[in-house]
């Protein structure tokens, strides 16, 4: 059996006391894998990996790396711990050059270290390099993403976390995006995705698990979840249900 | 009319700057107005005496260096007083903003900047009397440099330190890991925290660099003018105007901004008389604030 780089037991967590966003949700992701968060809106998902990323507060359940506790960090510790997280929306310092994104976030490697990784990332990323000296929020969608995941890259993360990172993209985009990850898996970075674009996202997943209001209700292979009839209407069902509401599908 | 106001404007403009570089970053760092800020120039240079009085007592009177009123005892009493000031403002924040920060609501940080503005200020006269202080009574003969104008040793030697602090500081927040750890908290807190920046170690700085600019900006008050425990909130309101005019969180908006309203303020002085100076420096700001509302160097808020 591979080894399990990240687990997460009976996490409960929510922005205020007493109401629980997150009640109870257990995954394990393992070395190399790339696994997908499904969820209809408001199951909790966003909360959910921005909890184990250490910024909504935790009132149960724990959280592990690599077999260490890391329930409840603050979140500035988690990127030292080996946990780089890539937020939806607002992932790029806008102002700042592409390059000094990377390098500010390089602030936990060793000095020494930082040009040779930033060197590495431009490797990855190539369109990137040609943009070294553009504000990051100058780029493109598609463009800025790459800042975020080379930016989470930066710190050779042992979990690369991203919630729901075709948000607001074209659909050109997306495809790019999730081609991209693929290809950082292939570099060897095990992978926790949150999406909301179930079809992309099962392409590239390994295995998914499926939260439904706060906890996971059904897990398995990526390939197989999107087959499996209670899953699909259950998530599909939910969705309607959401858009019946007026709500984002 | 003589273009004297230039040399004048200058000088103010430089203490006004340095005042505004401490205003503009932890505005855009913490997210308030300290009103405090001019009081920390204050007891920066009250700071400065006390040290300095302090060497001149265990020393003897040391001669100044050769055209200027101040010799090393300023200087080392002025570099520790950077460090006393930052180290007040840190406690300023510990004791008080950083617990009304935490509440989350910014207007209540701003008025408790206020209070400790007064009480400040209150202490300083408690100590020292409002009676005015001087580094030196020696008066210094001005050379004329041409065109009219006329200019001090120690004005020189000021301008080019206030140069050396604002290139220094501008290098720092671009060029440094702490300068980029800075912006990245002016940009987005969260997203700093997810990147591993100690955003306390960032405020912690943020209010040291602060403190030490404005004791630099008080005692350069202190020589040229008088001291006074009034002397930073009379520079309260150009401080401001300086830091909005260049655009919050642009260091080099800041000098500029100070620069442009020492000048005026100075020029306006010469022109129309003194009592329609702070009328002159608003009406600029005003005026620029109407076609840019951002400032000259800012940037929208997203």
């Amino acid at each position: 059996m591979a080894r399990s780089v990240l687990e997460v037991s009976d996490l409960v967590a929510g922005y205020e006391p007493g109401v629980p966003i997150v009640r109870g949700a257990s995954i394990r992701v393992d070395e190399g894998e790339i696994v997908v968060v499904l969820g209809p809106n408001g199951a909790g998902k966003s909360s959910f990996i921005k909890a184990i990323a250490g910024l909504v507060p935790v009132t149960g359940g724990s959280v592990t790396l690599d077999g260490n506790a890391i329930t409840a960090l603050p979140a500035h510790q988690m990127v030292r711990r080996g946990l780089a997280f890539v937020p939806q929306t607002e992932n790029v310092f806008p102002l700042m050059t592409v390059e000094d994104n990377l390098k500010v976030s390089g602030g936990v490697l060793a000095k020494a270290d930082v040009p040779g990784r930033i060197a590495e990332m431009y490797r990855l990323f190539p369109d990137l390099e040609a943009r070294r000296r553009t504000p990051a929020g100058n780029l493109s969608g598609g463009q800025r993403q790459m800042v975020a995941v080379a930016r989470a890259l930066m710190v050779r993360p042992r979990l690369l976390m991203l919630d729901e990172p075709s948000a607001g993209l074209s659909p050109k985009f997306v495809s790019m995006v999730f081609r991209m990850l693929a290809d950082v898996r292939k570099a060897g970075v095990t992978i926790l995705l949150v999406e909301q674009n179930a079809k992309a996202a099962l392409a590239i997943g390994d295995r998914a698990y499926v939260l439904i209001e706060g906890r996971q209700a059904h897990e398995g292979p990526a390939a197989s979840l999107w087959q499996d009839p209670v899953v699909a209407e259950l998530y599909l069902g939910q969705r309607n249900h959401a858009t019946a509401r007026g709500e984002q599908p | 009319m003589t273009l004297q106001f230039l040399v004048d404007g200058l000088l103010s403009g430089s203490m006004i700057g340095l005042g505004a570089i401490g205003v503009t970053l932890t505005y855009s760092i913490l997210r308030f107005s300290n009103f405090s800020h001019g009081d920390l120039m204050a007891w920066g240079t009250y700071a400065t005496l006390v040290i300095f009085s302090g060497i001149t007592a265990l020393f003897g009177k040391v001669a100044p260096f050769a055209p200027l009123s101040f010799g090393w005892p300023l200087l080392i009493a002025l570099a520790a007083s950077m460090l006393v000031t930052g180290g007040l403002a840190l406690l300023l924040d510990r004791v008080l903003f950083a617990r009304l920060r935490a509440r989350g609501q910014m207007i209540i940080v701003v008025m408790a900047s206020f209070g400790a503005s007064m009480a400040l200020r209150s202490l300083l006269e408690f100590l020292f009397s409002s009676r005015p202080d001087y580094f030196s009574r020696a008066i210094q003969i001005a050379m004329p440099v041409g065109l009219g104008m006329r200019i001090t040793p120690d004005q020189i030697a000021l301008l080019a330190l206030t140069l050396l602090l604002v290139v220094a500081v501008h290098l720092l927040m671009t060029h440094s890991q702490i300068g980029r750890e800075m912006r990245a908290v002016s940009q987005n807190l969260a997203l700093a925290k997810v990147v591993g920046i100690d955003v306390d170690r960032v405020v912690r700085f943020t209010w040291m660099i602060g403190g030490a600019l404005a004791c630099v900006a008080g005692v350069m008050i202190g020589i040229l003018v008088q001291i006074r425990p009034l002397m930073g909130f009379d520079m309260l309101l150009p401080v401001f105007a300086a830091a909005i005019l260049g655009g919050i969180g642009s260091i080099p908006g800041a000098v500029l901004g100070g620069l442009i309203i020492g000048i005026s303020e100075a020029a306006a002085v010469q022109i129309i008389g003194a009592e329609w100076r702070a009328a002159v420096a608003f009406l600029i700001l005003m005026a620029v604030l109407f076609v840019r509302p951002i400032g000259l160097f800012g940037v929208r808020e997203r």
